[in-house]
């Protein structure tokens, strides 16, 4: 019988009373009182030289407090990446410099040249208008082929061209790589993009900036997924403000998907200039602005080399990927392509073999960074795309292939430096047949045939690495930061709890699920614990949410520290019991002592905490709160079996997702009915993906998909019911919970499924496609039909 | 948004008035203008609101037609041109309900954007566009992409659409933005079959001719079978390549005569 409450219970979302009725507190709902606004400036070419910025007009409109150019923030540091790649010849990836507001040259639409700031909005954008800015257009860098050829243009002239990195992964591996393609059975190759996207959240970017000269302390609040990094990244390498004069307050955050991890150049302004004006200072991103100033995900070109034997075993995996940086290093935008990427590219399978080359490459383009998933989508669209690609060369069966070829015994070193600790995926991809009805596809395909349209069947299997991740591990892999997490146990003298966490919750339901473990170590109710997060100055360190690695992480953290908690709580409890300490048993919230019927209930032991009239003083101190940090041993590896099946309309090459099914492993689930969220938000996102999302350019740097008339986000009509099931449970080893994250599998899992889709119902049709690039929208189904 | 003045008047007259100041801009259901207008992209010096003109509001049927007011939303066409099924689907499947109940036909038909629905229709359908100063013919009437033959400051005021024996009209959407990727409205009358076709055209709405001669003889979808349409002049984008676009004519055209009724 499922449980009602606790872990393993679907207890409702409580945060969702106040986001369904209107009353969230977002970023946008702070107005403090004296606020100004500012309005950014922003380059309308790719590429240019600023000749001159005269600002002399604009300052004498209404309302004008104060116009910030490149030259104020001279002397102050720019933004910083938080991730440095080493190369395939030891040296370090090339950095260029990032300024908060444009010095010198502007380098993609949407560049900050300068900053208005004004009583109101609209007099700002007004002034914005009558500032008068000399720019010389140059050359724009935009396909990364061109980008890396001879006499390209530079984005950035000294870096002397346009490659950030070229990283080799195995380096050791290459030659015995080669040479395993060179005398494999048969070679099956593939060459694919991974479209550039944009991350669209519900609720755009904003930033108030505040200033207290009586102390000298500054706030800012933003939409951000993790404020700690923030406060950081801002205060340490930005702006110089030492840690306890800055606080980062991020409120509630209406969706994150990646993008708002980063440090961005609004929020630095903000912060900057509430202090030079003495006065608070907001900024609020329009739709428009978003989609030229948030950082933009994937944008991968990659050729794929997989090698087997003569009895289909894998032999061997060779990759070569261009990585589109854009025009400056996001803040873990070097990570994403490589650490994020190269190390999932072994998959589900024992592919012994396995070297990867990653060019990072900087364009005239808004810098592209982690999104949802964030290089393991990239990882398993090709590898699961080309495993289906040889499936049809060799006439096999493309779900016997993969059964072929799956790892079965855990722990498994892979040939690409993770150990995954546990998984089965043959139990997933059995559950995937039974859920999915694989085989009722033929008689599915009849009956869309008998209507005119093409069916098709597309599975893929994937891995992921979460819940990022040893500290020590990524530092050597050139990680500036730690990545444990944090977290606060307050117990409060009459029972009740505030559990003050590292981890941001911003749709991920944590207000609900981190209450459900703690309640379920002490036995007492959820409604009695509330989680705290998001407070710079009320939280403990941590290093936010991404990555899947909340409950992971930030829960483990929270688990070591309640179990503190419990350990004092026992002393209390045998010192008000007289009993041995070693005798006390907590259940159900009350104290008990072995073998006797004396008890004491959990309000008692904390109201003794906090008035310790009968207490032992001498052993242990009053209160009852405890800190853990916990960093995590491995990353740990959700995985799974997705299928989707399609219907392609031969006249018009519409492609509609009839089925999805999903397989996960979760390892242990906290709450089954956020867990099924999570998974059906990822789907739509991966389905988004594959058939409609295409952030593109034109030869000039100019966005073509610059708003939702052009860039195509899916909505619920075009998702169908999802058959998820998470029952295969093979628990993590390495954290207290087991738990592995859920946040990004459907993400991650879904696009190559979609296209293996298409791809079979094109050729069940006699048309010899073998692949369609993403988006699969309409017009390229019926190119490829027509090629 | 820039600032402007705003006037509501209640009659065609009042509005006539209003719209004599320089830049004055009628404003419909705003669907297209307000966002147009928050982008900074126009700053009339006024605007004049025709959503309280109760006059131009409202779906009649006379004459064998039925005569839609130029301020109706595509929400009253949808529940009220019952007597034109084929109007009525098309009003019911513009944007979404926010658009439908804001949107107006009169607004549509003046903006004429090239992937607009409405167009498609009163083109095919031979309607009459009523201003506050004239009769203009639907052939005459649409004169390329977001180019009509409104002179400065007219006024859309009625739409009187006759009523075909068997009409449709099918749309292909863009994928973001839901407009009319291509949309073809087919539509048969007594002396003859008319084919509008919208969103493909860089020259905004226009007649198949070639069709329409085909489908008088024989109204079936194998009627158009042998026919093709040619890419040059579609719109080439994001979307679609502008053979793609020529190649969805002919299916849309065909799916129309096979769903007219």
């Amino acid at each position: 019988m499922p449980k009602d409450s606790g872990i393993g219970a679907s207890s409702k979302r409580r945060e969702d009373v106040r986001f369904l009725t209107g009353q969230g507190q977002y970023t946008d709902d702070i107005n403090i009182h004296g606020q100004t606004y500012v309005h950014f400036v922003r380059s309308d070419v790719a590429h240019g030289k600023i000749n001159s910025i005269d600002t002399s007009a604009a300052e004498a409109m209404p309302g004008v407090v104060r116009i910030f150019t490149g030259a104020d923030f001279e002397g102050i540091g720019g933004l910083p990446c938080g991730w440095q790649v080493t190369d395939r010849h030891g040296e370090a990836m090339k950095e260029p410099a990032h300024p908060v507001l444009a010095q010198g040259k502007v380098r993609h639409v949407g560049d900050p040249i300068a900053a208005v700031i004004a009583e109101s909005l609209e007099q700002a954008r007004d002034a914005g208008e009558a500032l008068n800015i000399d720019i010389e257009e140059l050359p724009a860098v935009v396909d990364m082929k061109a980008a890396l050829s001879e006499g390209s243009a530079t984005v950035h002239d000294d870096l002397g061209d346009n490659l950030c990195y070229d990283w080799g992964f195995v380096e050791e591996n290459k030659g015995a790589v080669d040479e395993a393609i060179k005398n494999a059975a048969h070679v099956t190759t593939l060459e694919l993009v991974n479209n550039r996207l944009v991350a669209n959240p519900m609720e755009p970017r904003v930033a108030v900036g505040d200033y207290n000269r009586a102390n000298d302390e500054s706030t800012l609040y933003t939409t951000s997924q993790n404020p700690h990094v923030i406060r950081l990244l801002m205060g340490a390498f930005v702006l110089g403000i030492p840690e306890h004069k800055l606080r980062v307050v991020a409120p509630d955050v209406g969706g994150g998907f990646g993008t708002k991890i980063f440090h961005y150049a609004e929020e630095a302004f903000c912060t900057f200039a509430a202090r030079q004006i003495n006065r608070p200072v907001k900024w609020t991103a329009s739709r428009s602005e978003a989609f030229i100033s948030d950082a933009h995900g994937r944008d991968h070109v990659t050729k794929i080399e997989l090698a087997l034997d003569a009895d289909n075993n894998f032999t061997a995996v060779r990759t070569e990927t261009l990585a589109n940086m854009g025009a400056y290093l996001s803040t873990f935008a070097p990570s994403v392509p490589t650490w994020l990427h190269g190390t999932l590219m072994a998959g589900n399978y024992k592919t012994p073999l396995i070297y990867v080359n990653v060019k990072a490459v900087f364009t005239n383009t808004v810098p592209v960074d982690a999104y949802r998933g964030a290089g393991r989508p990239e990882a398993t669209y090709q590898l699961e795309r080309v495993i289906d690609k040889a499936a049809r060369e060799l006439g096999v069966d493309p779900i016997a292939l993969r059964r072929q070829n799956f790892i079965t015994e855990f722990p498994y070193a892979t040939p690409v430096a993770v150990e995954y600790d546990t998984g089965n995926y043959v139990a997933t991809m059995d559950k995937l047949e039974e859920i999915a009805d694989i085989s009722g596809f033929e008689a599915r395909r009849k009956a869309s045939e008998a209507n005119g349209k093409l069916r098709g069947l597309g599975v893929n299997c994937y891995i992921e690495a979460c819940g990022i991740a040893p500290s020590n591990l990524v530092g050597q892999l050139g990680a500036r930061a730690g990545l444990y997490d944090a977290a606060t146990v307050r117990v409060n003298a009459t029972g009740s709890i505030s559990v003050m966490v590292g981890a941001h919750s911003h749709g991920q339901g944590h207000e609900t699920a981190f209450p459900q473990v703690v309640a379920e170590m002490l036995g007492i109710d959820e409604s009695m614990i509330e989680i705290v997060h998001g407070d710079s100055s009320k939280i403990p360190f941590g290093m936010g949410t991404y990555g899947s690695r909340s409950i992971a992480v930030c829960g483990s953290a929270m688990v070591r520290a309640t179990e503190k908690i419990i350990n004092k709580a026992k002393k209390i409890a045998s010192h008000l019991l007289e009993a041995s300490e070693a005798d006390i048993e907590l259940k159900d919230g009350q104290f008990t002592v072995a073998g006797t019927d004396k008890s004491c209930a959990w309000g008692d032991v904390t109201l003794a905490a906090y008035v310790p009239h009968n207490y032992p003083l001498d052993n242990i101190e009053p209160g009852l709160e405890e800190t853990a940090f916990y960093d995590p041993s491995n990353f740990t590896y959700p995985s799974g079996a997705y299928a989707c099946e399609v219907e392609v309309d031969p006249d018009t090459g519409k492609v509609t997702v009839e089925r999805f099914s999903a397989a996960d492993d979760f390892g242990n689930i906290i709450n089954p009915m956020i867990v099924t969220g999570q998974v059906h938000g990822g789907l739509a996102q991966g389905i988004g993906q594959a058939l409609m999302e295409n952030c593109a350019y034109d030869e000039n740097g100019q966005l073509l998909s610059a708003s939702y008339m052009d860039y195509a986000m899916p909505r619920a009509s075009d998702v169908p019911f999802y058959a998820v099931d998470h029952s295969c449970q093979t628990p993590c080893t390495h954290n207290p919970l087991g738990v592995k994250g859920c946040g990004e599998a459907g993400a991650i899992g879904s696009p190559p499924s979609v296209v293996n889709a298409v791809v079979d119902a094109l050729q069940s049709a006699g048309h010899n496609v073998t692949h369609i690039d993403m988006p699969v929208s309409p017009s390229r189904v019926w190119a490829a039909m027509n090629s | 948004m820039y600032n402007f003045d705003f006037e509501k008047p209640s009659t065609i007259a009042d509005a006539v008035s209003a719209m004599a100041a320089e830049e004055a801009q009628a404003l419909g259901g705003g669907q297209t203008l307000i966002p147009t207008l928050k982008q900074r992209l126009a700053s009339p010096s006024k605007l004049v609101s025709l959503s309280g003109i109760a006059e131009m509001k409202g779906v009649c049927e006379a004459d064998g037609g039925i005569s839609v007011g130029g301020a109706t939303t595509h929400a009253t066409v949808a529940a009220e041109a019952g007597a034109y099924p084929a109007l009525a689907a098309l009003a019911s499947n513009i944007g979404d309900p926010a658009v439908r109940n804001r949107g107006t036909i009169g607004g549509s038909l003046a903006n004429n954007d090239p992937a607009a629905c409405y167009p498609s229709a009163a083109l095919a359908s031979g309607a009459t566009i009523e201003t506050n100063s004239r009769e203009i013919a639907a052939d005459d009437y649409f004169q390329g992409m977001f180019t009509t033959a409104l002179e400065e400051g007219e006024i859309i005021t009625n739409v009187r659409f006759p009523i075909p024996e068997a009409a449709s009209y099918q749309k292909f959407e863009q994928p973001a933005s839901r407009f009319a990727m291509v949309g073809v409205f087919v539509a048969k009358y007594v002396d003859g079959v008319r084919v509008a076709v919208t969103g493909a055209s860089e020259d905004g709405v226009f007649r198949w001719t070639e069709a329409e001669e085909a489908l008088s003889g024989n109204f079936s979808a194998d009627a158009v079978e042998g026919l093709s349409v040619s890419g040059d002049g579609m719109i080439s984008d994001l979307h679609g390549s502008g053979d793609y676009r020529a190649h969805l004519v002919k299916v849309l055209t065909k799916r129309a005569v096979a769903a007219a009724s």
